[in-house]
C-alpha cells in the first residue's frame, strides 16, 4: 500500500497571531511553525499502516522551501520520503490541485490529510483531491482499518458517529480519534539523523489559478471586562443572563 | 441564476440552521436581484422555508440517500445548481455539509469560502468575511470563480424572518456510484449535539475527576444545553473525545458557553470564542479565562454550580 500524507506547515497552537503590510499578510515574525496537529495524527496512523502492514509512506507539503524543516520531522517520525510542490499555498483549490497532480503520479492508495489546517481553516483540500482523483472520500475520521483494499472507517458526525464501509482509492480527512494524542509521537535522535538520508524531492506546480484571494485580515475587537458576581449572589447572575445577555 | 441554497434535515424534519442559511441565502440575492431556491433531500415539509425568503423549493425523495452519503448529495446539489443556473450556492457549516462542499466545488469548478460570518460586502468582486486562525483573526476573501460556494457559521447570521409563498417542485437528479456505503450510525438521540446547542456547558480539569461531572450533566439538562470538555479531560480519558472543545477539538459557536474549571488556555479560547456570550466558574481569579468572558464567578464549582442548579430550577419554573 502506498499512502501519502499531506503536511500543512502551520503556526504552533500558542502562537500570537498578527499581520503586516497592511493586514494583509500573515506575521511570521517570532513564530513557531508545526505540522499541522490535524495532519500529526494522520501520519501518525500512516506510520502504524507502515510498521504493521508494510506500507510505503510519503509526506507531501505544497510551499517555499522554509516549510522544509516540517517536511524533515515528518521524516524524522518515520515517514520514508518528502515532495514539496515549490509554489506559495495561496488558496485551498490550487494546493488541492498540486496535491492531485502528485496522487496521480505517484499512483497513491491512500492519502491521509488533516480534516482542516489550524490556521486558515478552509477545511477544503482533503475533498477536493478526492474530487479530483475521483477517489472515495471519508471526512473527521477518527478510526481506520484497511484488509487489501477494503476499508472500514469511523467518522464523526454531529452529535455522535457513523461507521463505514469503502475501498482504495481513499481520501481521509484526519482528525484527533484517528490516533490518540498518547500516541504522537516526538522524533528521537536516531530518527532525526535518518531523515538527513530520506530523499526530499522538489517538484515545479501545475499551473492553477487562484479560485480565491485573501483581501484583509482583521483582529477581533478587544473584549470588554468581565462582569463579576459573587458566589454568593447567583441570582444576579441569572438575572444578567435572562434580562442583560438574553441568552436564557 | 437564483442563489441555491442547501437546507438540511434530520429525520424529515428541516434543522434550525436551514432556517439561518436560508436567511443568508435571501440576503444575498437581495444583492444580486435574485431569488432563492433551496433544495431538501427527504424532507417531510418544507413550507417553513418560505418564512426565511426563499422562493420555490426543490424536493428530492430518494431511498438511495436516506443516509447522509457526500458524493451523492454533493451530485444532487451540482445537478439543482446546473438546473437554476445558480452562480451562488450556500450552504451550513453541519458536519455533513462540510463533508460535501469541497467535492461540490470541484463539480462545479467553483471557489468554495468555508465559516463565512458575514453577508456579502461586495458582489463584485464577490467578497466575504469569514472566520480563520481558529477564531483569532477574521478574512476577508474574493472568490473569482463564475460560481461560488459559501459555507455560513453556524449561529453567525443569525434568522431573519421574510415572509412569502415558496413553490414546491419534484426534482429527480440521477444518482450513480456513491463509493460509500453507513453500515452503523451511533448517535445519541435525547442529547443536543454540540453543532447545534444554543447553549453549552463545559468542564475542566478543575472538576477533579470524572466522577464529578453529574452536576455538569444536570446543568446541561436544566439548560437544555449540550456538554463539552477542555483538551485536557479528553485526553486524561475522562470524557469522550467527542466532547473536546477547541482548536484541535470542535468548535463551538453557541449563544451562550459556560466553562467550569476551565483556566482558560489560549487554544482552548480559540476553539470556543464564536460563542456570543461566555461564564466562566473558576476558583483562580487569575485564570485567563475571566479576560475572555462576559460574566465571571470566582468561586469552588463544586459550591457554585450545585447553588446554581437549584436558582436555575426555580427560575426555569417560574418562567
Amino acid at each position: 500500500m502506498k499512502i501519502l500524507v499531506c503536511i500543512s506547515h502551520v503556526p504552533d497552537t500558542t502562537s500570537k497571531i498578527n499581520f503586516t503590510d497592511g493586514d494583509t499578510k500573515f506575521d511570521t515574525n517570532g513564530v513557531q511553525f508545526v505540522i499541522n496537529p490535524n495532519d500529526e495524527f494522520g501520519l501518525t496512523r500512516a506510520m502504524w499502516f507502515k510498521e504493521k502492514q508494510s506500507a510505503h509512506v510519503t509526506v507531501v507539503n505544497v510551499g517555499g522551501p522554509e516549510t522544509e524543516p516540517t517536511l524533515r520531522k515528518a521524516l524524522a517520525i518515520g515517514a520514508d520520503a518528502a515532495i514539496r510542490v515549490n509554489t506559495p499555498a495561496t488558496d485551498g483549490f490550487s494546493v488541492a490541485k498540486q496535491l492531485a497532480q502528485v496522487v496521480t503520479d505517484g499512483n497513491y492508495d491512500l492519502v491521509i490529510a488533516g480534516r482542516e489546517s489550524i490556521d486558515y481553516n478552509g477545511g477544503m483540500v482533503p475533498g477536493m483531491i478526492a474530487g479530483l482523483t475521483n477517489a472515495n472520500f471519508v471526512n473527521n475520521c477518527i478510526n481506520l482499518e484497511i484488509e487489501g483494499t477494503s476499508v472500514t472507517a469511523v467518522r464523526e458526525i454531529d452529535g455522535g458517529k457513523e461507521t463505514v464501509s469503502t475501498t482504495l482509492p481513499l481520501v481521509i480527512g484526519g482528525q484527533k480519534g484517528i490516533v490518540e494524542e498518547s500516541d504522537l509521537r516526538i522524533p528521537n535522535m536516531r530518527g532525526i539523523m535518518m531523515a538527513r538520508q530520506k530523499p526530499l524531492t522538489v517538484t515545479e506546480p501545475v499551473a492553477a489559478n487562484a479560485e480565491t484571494n485573501s483581501v484583509k485580515f482583521e483582529k477581533p475587537a478587544p473584549k470588554g471586562a468581565v462582569k463579576l458576581v459573587s458566589p454568593d449572589n447567583l441570582d444576579e447572575l441569572i438575572n444578567l443572563l435572562h434580562n442583560e445577555a438574553k441568552v436564557i | 441564476m437564483s442563489v441555491l441554497v442547501y437546507t438540511e434535515s434530520e429525520q424529515g424534519k428541516l434543522k434550525k440552521t436551514a432556517f439561518e442559511v436560508a436567511s443568508y441565502a435571501k440576503a444575498v440575492a437581495e444583492q444580486l436581484g435574485t431569488t432563492v431556491t433551496a433544495i431538501t433531500i427527504n424532507a417531510d415539509d418544507t413550507s417553513p422555508l418560505s418564512n426565511y425568503g426563499v422562493d420555490k423549493v426543490l424536493t428530492v425523495t430518494s431511498s438511495e440517500l436516506s443516509t447522509f452519503n457526500a458524493k451523492g448529495f454533493a451530485e444532487v446539489l451540482h445537478q439543482a445548481a446546473e438546473k437554476e443556473e445558480s452562480k451562488v450556492v450556500v450552504l451550513s457549516s453541519s458536519a455533513n455539509s462540510k463533508y460535501l462542499a469541497p467535492l461540490l466545488a470541484v463539480y462545479l469548478n467553483a471557489g468554495y469560502a468555508s465559516n463565512v460570518i458575514a453577508a456579502p460586502s461586495s458582489t463584485s468582486p464577490f467578497t466575504v468575511k469569514r472566520s480563520a486562525f481558529t477564531n483569532k483573526a477574521f478574512e476577508e476573501i474574493s472568490i473569482n470563480t463564475d460560481v461560488k460556494i459559501i459555507g455560513v457559521s453556524n449561529n453567525a447570521f443569525g434568522l431573519i424572518e421574510n415572509s412569502g409563498a415558496a413553490s414546491e417542485e419534484t426534482f429527480s437528479p440521477s444518482i450513480t456510484d456513491l463509493g460509500i456505503k453507513v453500515e452503523s450510525v451511533d448517535k445519541a438521540s435525547d442529547k443536543v449535539s454540540i453543532a447545534d446547542a444554543e447553549i453549552v456547558v463545559s468542564g475542566g480539569r478543575g472538576l477533579k475527576g470524572p466522577e464529578n461531572w453529574g452536576m455538569i450533566e444536570e446543568l446541561a439538562e436544566v439548560l437544555g444545553a449540550a456538554t463539552a470538555c477542555s483538551k485536557p479531560v479528553s485526553d486524561l480519558g475522562w470524557r469522550p473525545h467527542a466532547e473536546h472543545v477547541g482548536q484541535t477539538g470542535k468548535p463551538v459557536a453557541s449563544n451562550l458557553y459556560i466553562a467550569i474549571g476551565i483556566s482558560g488556555a489560549i487554544q482552548h479560547l480559540a476553539g470556543i470564542n464564536a460563542s456570543k456570550v461566555k461564564v466562566v466558574i473558576n476558583t483562580d481569579p487569575e485564570a485567563p479565562f475571566f479576560k475572555a468572558a462576559d460574566y465571571g464567578v470566582v468561586g469552588d464549582a463544586f459550591q457554585v454550580v450545585p447553588e446554581l442548579i437549584e436558582k436555575l430550577k426555580s427560575f426555569k419554573a417560574q418562567q
